[in-house]
């Protein structure tokens, strides 16, 4: 089948029925996308399927063809992208780093869907789990990408 | 050496050394840690490396053989091979930070990596090396700083030799050599050949920066892993790949000790498409398989029959068919068996034996997940040459090499540790029985002749995750007229993770009691004791290991004792700590952070009545103090600020110490609200997230940080900032409801909103 990553078109060899995390990780080679729990619960798989923020390690890939995917390799090309990740290194986010692709993934979606969210945006969007503890951090980061700048942590 | 047994109580340094002598020249130990084919960019080294030197890096003592840790680029970057590994905590920016320091060479221009095993990185007492026990910058700092001093001297004497003059006409900024008198200057990249050829300086010889000129140390200093950790190019264990390496996935018996009878439908499952293998391991079947998803599709296929094994593999537990936690919690606190002391003074027993009114208590902490959210993998390949390459998660690369030559019969230089950044770890990547796949990895690759990858699933993570133990202690306190604690007893039914893993001996586990034990607080009768009591499941270090239930015990029953005699929580403890200037300082710190102290219950601008608790812990060498603002929302507990003031009496870096400090609280929060690994019935109820729950970011308060330096000890930084928050949390929650708590999580209670 043939997948849209990164605005590339991918012939993939795969079962229909894969998850799009492990075509990406051992099919394609791109492991900045993590697993985490396989079941839609961490958030660490983290991908942008037509811009929605989506969790690869339960999206089979037969539901994505035509679609176009955007991972974390790519994140930096997304005008937005670049300025998350920007602030994430601006405000020393990652600790271990492991949830931090999924994070940027989902805050980009955010704010590629709501220029300025509101802090209950950030509520409801920002869910995926960090074991690290740098909740207040991504907290800061996405504020100061709201307008909302604080005191540095 | 009796420092290092402290602060791993009861474990010798030796056990974490293979205590045989690594063999390799400098140049394999860093190709090894390169990856083959990257020898070619060792370019700061003279090629090819000369016995001489090979046998001074075995003779040197470890921490001071300088091209075993640094390597000067032709671009002036430097390359550091960390003797600590990198999971979270910053360790990587901070050694930059100290050996930069005095070599002379900004953080920034560092790239760091994880050393491989190797007797030049034991580093901590000359004995061994693990990165844990918040040891790492409190046992390294003289050293590591020497080891920059030692390269910087190395540098100069190059560049005096070069520039026919006197070294001691020689100065340094940041990575350029300068002569001022005839106005010349050598960057650091053009003398690193000639340099790293001398020999090593005795490194009690190099003289140190004074420390009032430090421009890196104490500075925060920006991490120097933040971009790739933000982007997705930082390479955890579980990315890693080489040629021609098959994928395995395995499926671990229901309980410890079983063992496979059958396999039902073993060749249905070899026949399917893309798998390569089907194979019985110790407690465990395993898929081999062109890609891990078609692995781990195929052996959860798998029809197993299990047995009860009769010849275990060393230190395996075998779990009783009818395990269940909640049952083994009563049976703690029933647990009347001999007590073995860990501190007394004054006679606590004959005090509350004699006293008219005691207060008592049983308190009861759970069972705990490291929860790290890269679930443990290893890669494992087998070289023509008979080496064997192990990429894994681990905090203690030597000792992974000495239990991988006691399972395959090399020799430990024959085995390479490679040992990637750490995605999370709180304890969870010491050597532990039948806690980690690289058995495993290596058995497959042994069978399959092909190097094998094996990632183990969320599910089968929780089954042999080894757990932060349980305790069950019961308090017995009296007051004198004043109201103020005359005599506390503390008897804790537990098992320390230490003797769980190393033996259980005469003398009590530290790892068990401490938080119970070494408390400042002026107590004139006091009795502390454990009462051993072996656990069925399998035990581990979690971060802050027995403090991180210990001081929530301790600093709670404190809380009932204020209660019964009438005092402010606050006020009893300046009372109690009035002659130890340290923590009286630290208490106002804190205080003055959060504003002031009011107790509660009190009604907050949204209406919510809310009520703030304290509590103090004194773990790894450093003190802290913690104070929580709480609600009740919908019958559960909501906190909404936590105020925290860490004094590890000196710091490298206080972005990562504040940072340290967030991280620490959050994990002693999730630890007070909502964890518990349960068993029933021989088996973890929860095998993933959505059973286990792990602190969400809707329930993360704001963490308000302070660092003290006393000039104390230099002392750790990433566990103690966790126990303080459980009892300041609990006591906050007892303020407003009138009713002590006295057992995690907090999430098993119901309360009245
Ligand atoms: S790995 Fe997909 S949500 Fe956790
Ligand atoms: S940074 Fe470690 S899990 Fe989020």
């Amino acid at each position: 089948m043939q997948l849209n990553i990164n605005g590339q078109t991918h012939e993939v060899d795969a079962d229909a029925d894969t998850p799009l995390l492990w075509v990406l990780r051992d099919n394609l080679g791109m492991t900045g996308t993590k697993f985490g729990c396989g079941l839609a619960q961490c958030g660490a798989c983290s991908v942008l399927v037509d811009g929605q923020v989506t969790r690869s390690c339960v999206t089979t890939v037969d539901m994505l063809e035509g679609t176009e995917i955007t991972t974390i390799e790519a994140i930096e090309q997304d005008d937005v992208g670049a300025r998350v990740v920007e602030k994430w290194v601006e405000h020393q986010v990652p600790q271990c780093g492991y949830c931090q692709s999924g994070q940027v993934m989902a805050a980009t979606a955010l704010l590629k869907e709501v220029a300025q969210p509101t802090e209950e945006d950030v509520r409801a969007a920002m869910i995926n789990l960090c074991r690290c503890g740098t909740y207040n951090y991504i907290k800061a980061a996405i504020d100061d990408l709201s307008g909302r700048k604080g005191e540095p942590l | 050496m009796d420092m290092i047994k402290g602060l791993i109580p009861g474990v010798d340094p030796q056990d974490f050394t293979h205590g045989a002598p690594v063999n390799l020249s400098r140049r394999s130990v860093l190709r090894g840690a390169l990856g083959i084919g990257a020898g070619a960019m060792v370019l700061g080294f003279g090629l090819p490396s000369g016995t001489a030197r090979a046998q001074a890096a075995a003779t040197m003592a470890p921490g001071s053989n300088v091209p075993a840790f640094l390597e000067i680029r032709p671009d002036s970057t430097v390359r550091l091979l960390s003797p600590f590994v990198e999971g979270g905590q910053g360790i990587f920016t901070g050694m930059a930070q100290i050996i930069g320091e005095e070599l002379d060479a900004d953080p920034s221009s560092f790239i760091v990596e994880n050393a491989p095993a190797g007797a030049d990185y034991l580093v901590i007492g000359g004995q061994m090396r693990i990165t844990g026990g918040s040891m790492s910058v409190r046992m390294s700092y003289p050293l590591m700083r020497k080891l920059g001093a030692s390269a910087r001297a190395m540098l100069i004497t190059a560049a005096a030799d070069q520039l026919q003059v006197p070294a001691s006409e020689l100065t340094t900024e940041p990575g350029v050599v300068i002569h001022a008198g005839s106005n010349r200057r050598i960057a650091y990249g053009d003398l690193a050949t000639a340099a790293f050829d001398l020999p090593v300086p005795d490194p009690e010889t190099v003289a140190l920066r004074d420390p009032a000129t430090f421009r890196w140390i104490r500075q925060p200093v920006k991490r120097l892993d933040v971009y790739d950790k933000s982007t997705g190019r930082a390479e955890y264990s579980i990315d890693v790949t080489v040629d021609g390496m098959l994928h395995g996935a395995v499926q671990h018996a229901p309980r410890l000790g079983l063992m496979v009878e059958t396999i039902r439908n073993r060749d249905q499952v070899a026949a399917l498409p893309g798998v390569h293998a089907v194979e019985i391991l110790d407690g465990a079947v395993a898929v081999v398989a062109q890609r891990w998803w078609t692995a781990k599709r195929a052996v959860e296929a798998l029809e197993v029959d299990w047995v009860e094994g009769t010849d275990l593999p060393k230190g395996w537990r075998a779990l009783p068919a009818d395990f269940s936690s909640d049952a083994f919690a009563q049976e703690l606190a029933a647990a009347t068996g001999p007590e073995t002391e860990a501190e007394a003074h004054g006679d606590a027993p004959g005090v509350l034996d004699a006293a008219q009114t005691v207060i008592s208590a049983t308190y009861h902490s759970q069972y705990l997940h490291h929860a790290q959210l890269e679930p443990p993998s290893t890669l494992a390949r087998f070289n023509p040459d008979g080496t064997l390459d192990l990429w894994l998660p681990n905090q203690a690369p030597e000792q992974y090499q000495a239990a991988v030559a006691g399972l395959t019969g090399l020799e430990p230089a024959q085995i390479n540790i490679h040992s990637p950044i750490l995605g999370g770890f709180f304890g969870r990547h010491f050597l532990y029985p039948a806690a980690s796949a690289y058995p495993q990895a290596i058995e497959l690759a042994r069978r399959t002749g092909r190097p094998v990858k094996v990632i183990w699933t969320r599910e089968q993570e929780f089954l042999r995750d080894p757990m932060r133990p349980m305790a069950a202690v019961r308090f017995r306190g009296t007051l004198d007229d004043n109201g103020m604690p005359l005599a506390i007893e503390a008897v804790s039914a537990t098992e320390g993770p230490t003797e769980a893993v190393y033996g259980h001996g005469d003398s009590v586990d530290e790892t068990a009691v401490e938080g119970l034990s070494k408390k400042a607080y002026a107590i004139p009768n006091l009795r502390i004791a454990q009462v051993y009591v072996e656990n069925p499941v399998m035990l581990a270090y979690w971060r802050s290991v027995g403090n991180s239930m210990n001081d929530f015990f301790y600093e709670s029953f404190l809380d009932e004792l204020a209660n019964a005699g009438g005092q402010d929580p606050l006020a009893l403890r300046k009372h109690l700590l009035r002659d130890t200037p340290r923590l009286t300082k630290l208490l106002e710190a804190v205080v003055d952070l959060s504003g002031g102290w009011k107790r509660g219950p009190f009604t907050a601008e949204d209406g919510s009545m809310r009520a703030r608790g304290i509590g103090m812990a004194s773990p790894f060498g450093s003190e802290a103090a913690a104070i929580a603002e709480v609600s009740i929302e919908n019958g559960q507990v909501r906190v909404h600020d936590i105020w925290e003031v860490l004094d590890p009496g000196a710091i490298v870096n206080p972005m990562l110490v504040r940072q340290q400090i967030r991280g620490a609280a959050a994990l002693g929060l999730s630890q007070v609200l909502m964890e518990e690994a349960r068993w029933d019935k021989g088996e973890p109820v929860a095998r993933n997230y959505d059973m286990y729950s792990i602190l969400p970011p809707d329930q993360m308060p704001e963490i308000h940080v302070g660092i003290l330096e006393s000039g104390a000890p230099i002392g750790g930084v990433g566990e103690p900032p966790l126990p303080a928050v459980p009892p300041a949390v609990a006591n906050a929650v007892a303020a407003l409801t009138g009713k002590p708590v006295r057992r995690m999580p907090l999430s098993r209670l119901r309360f009245d909103s």
